[in-house]
């Protein structure tokens, strides 16, 4: 049986910041972190976004492309490691606010950045075995680096949801594979405000070798190559990584592009791969061929085999539900704003 | 505010019920369970209805004094809106800046934080409200 996306929805927030707005502050040279990163700005949530309310506009924003009744949405996973609450799921209040509740399975998802394409594995097998007719898979976060560290030149916001499902499909998923390793690249303990990383390790042992294996292995499963594939997206930590990993696997430049959102809002973990495919679908024609891998520190990757389908043009009426609109039209903050947004600064005691 | 009562709410906050008169068709929001014009000839005969979700900007206020809640995200913009249904709702502007709030001005629904009871407690979710996109994205 054909599964596959029959419908998407992105989100990005309104506020962006530097990295050389970010450097001022710390006493580094933003530009020279800038280039070195790729990422000329970065998302930034308001005060009252969180990864609750950019799961429901993305999937509220899905739900607005497609017909679906959302009572025949059988399962609702949002995938994030920025969740507001410890313990209650994000996916409950996601189920309530686009009236898929409450007949249905919900539940939060946590693999660092991939997360959310291991909830789209998980819709895949439930609609494969006819266990319902569709299933919501998010990806959305609101991640912080501590300030000054590396991270908070990259570490952004956004979210995207993926709704699977057997018909009309806009876009079949023909192969998934995952490869999965125990490696501390990257780690937040419980109750932590900001994660940890392990510096250099960060790169070649845990990007690359992941993403890079996962790659190069679905595409043996799927008996194809690089030339094969008009879009190719990975999860992007910044804007060089995934430039060097498409190189090293043997993709060109037109082929990494259009999924590349990194440089223009940073690294919205969870939803950075969703992101790219979400933009990619936007533009792309019956047939092309897409080939998305996510990266989760921890560590593992998920990739896929994405081919279009005629459907797609049904689900791009609205040009506002564009990600390029999204992204677009961005308001700059200084850091002090920022600061105060992500709640950086410490209060007096009984102020929120 | 107690939980068991923002709970019970969650259906207008997150969604837009309203109630509709059955007897005069007036609408209401927040809903109820009984028409104020009909009183109990509308009894039994209201009906829950879901606002479209977009209006107009009828009157604002920007609020430089924020409540204790609000006070990280002062100034903020309050309104009136006229909505689509034909009702009258307030909510805070989001996304906008000053200088772009106006009178008539399109808005539709978000979905936002309201407020949270402390760092501890449940945080509380619904409709503010942002400028409607009616400028064509660039090609
Ligand atoms: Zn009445």
């Amino acid at each position: 049986m054909d599964v596959g996306i029959v419908s998407y929805g992105a989100y990005v927030p309104r506020w962006r910041i530097t990295p050389v707005e970010i450097g001022r502050v710390w006493g580094t040279d933003g530009e020279a972190i800038s280039r070195g990163l790729n990422v000329k700005s970065k998302s930034v949530p308001s005060p009252d976004e969180d990864v609750i309310t950019m799961s429901v506009e993305a999937a509220r924003n899905l739900m607005k492309r497609c017909k679906v009744d959302p009572k025949d949405i059988g399962a609702i996973y949002v995938g994030s490691e920025s969740h507001p609450y410890a313990v209650k799921p994000t996916a409950t209040i996601v189920a309530e606010a686009i009236e898929a509740a409450p007949d249905l399975t919900a539940a939060d998802y946590e693999f660092a950045c991939k997360a959310g394409t291991a909830a789209i594995q998980t819709c895949m097998g439930l609609v494969a075995s006819n266990m319902m007719k569709y299933g919501m898979a998010i990806g959305t976060d609101t991640s912080q680096g501590a300030p000054g560290d590396a991270l908070e030149y990259s570490a952004s916001a956004g979210g995207a949801a993926f709704l699977i499902g057997a018909s009309d499909i806009a876009a079949r998923i023909d192969e998934t594979y995952s490869f999965t390793t125990d490696t501390p690249d990257f780690w937040r303990r419980e109750g932590e405000m900001y994660p940890r990383h392990g510096g250099r390790f960060t790169g070649e042992p845990a990007y690359f070798k992941h993403v890079l294996t996962c790659g190069k292995n679905l595409m043996e499963i799927a008996g194809t190559s690089p030339e094969d594939y008009d879009y190719v997206v990975f999860h992007q930590p910044n804007g060089k990584f995934p430039l060097r990993a498409a190189k090293m696997l043997g993709f060109g430049k037109e082929q990494t592009t259009t999924g590349l959102l990194s440089p223009m809002i940073g690294n919205t973990y969870s939803a950075a791969v969703l992101l790219g495919l979400a933009s990619i679908l936007d533009i792309s024609k019956p047939g092309d061929r897409i080939l998305a891998v996510a990266y989760g520190s921890g560590a593992g990757s998920d990739a896929f085999d994405i081919t279009v389908t005629e459907h797609i043009t049904e689900l791009r009426k609205d040009p506002f539900l564009l990600v390029s609109n999204m992204i677009s039209g961005g308001k700059f903050l200084d850091y002090a704003t920022y600061a105060k947004f992500r709640g950086k600064i410490t209060l007096a005691e009984g102020s929120k | 505010m107690a939980i068991p009562r923002f709970w019970r709410e969650t259906p207008s906050r997150y969604n837009l019920f309203a109630s509709k008169c059955g007897n005069c068709g007036e609408v209401h929001f927040p809903p109820r369970s009984v028409c104020p014009s009909c009183h109990r000839k509308s009894i039994g005969r209201m009906k829950s209805i879901k606002l479209c979700g977009s209006g107009n900007i009828l009157s604002y206020s920007v609020v430089h004094d924020a409540p204790e809640d609000f006070e990280m995200q002062k100034p903020y913009i309050i309104a009136i809106i006229e909505m689509k249904d034909g009702v009258r709702l307030t909510a805070p502007i989001i996304d906008c800046d000053e200088c772009d709030i106006d009178i008539g001005l399109e808005v539709e629904a978000s979905f936002r934080k309201l407020g949270q009871e402390g760092k501890a407690g449940v945080i509380h979710y619904g409709y503010k409200f942002r400028p409607l996109n009616t400028t064509p994205p660039e090609k």
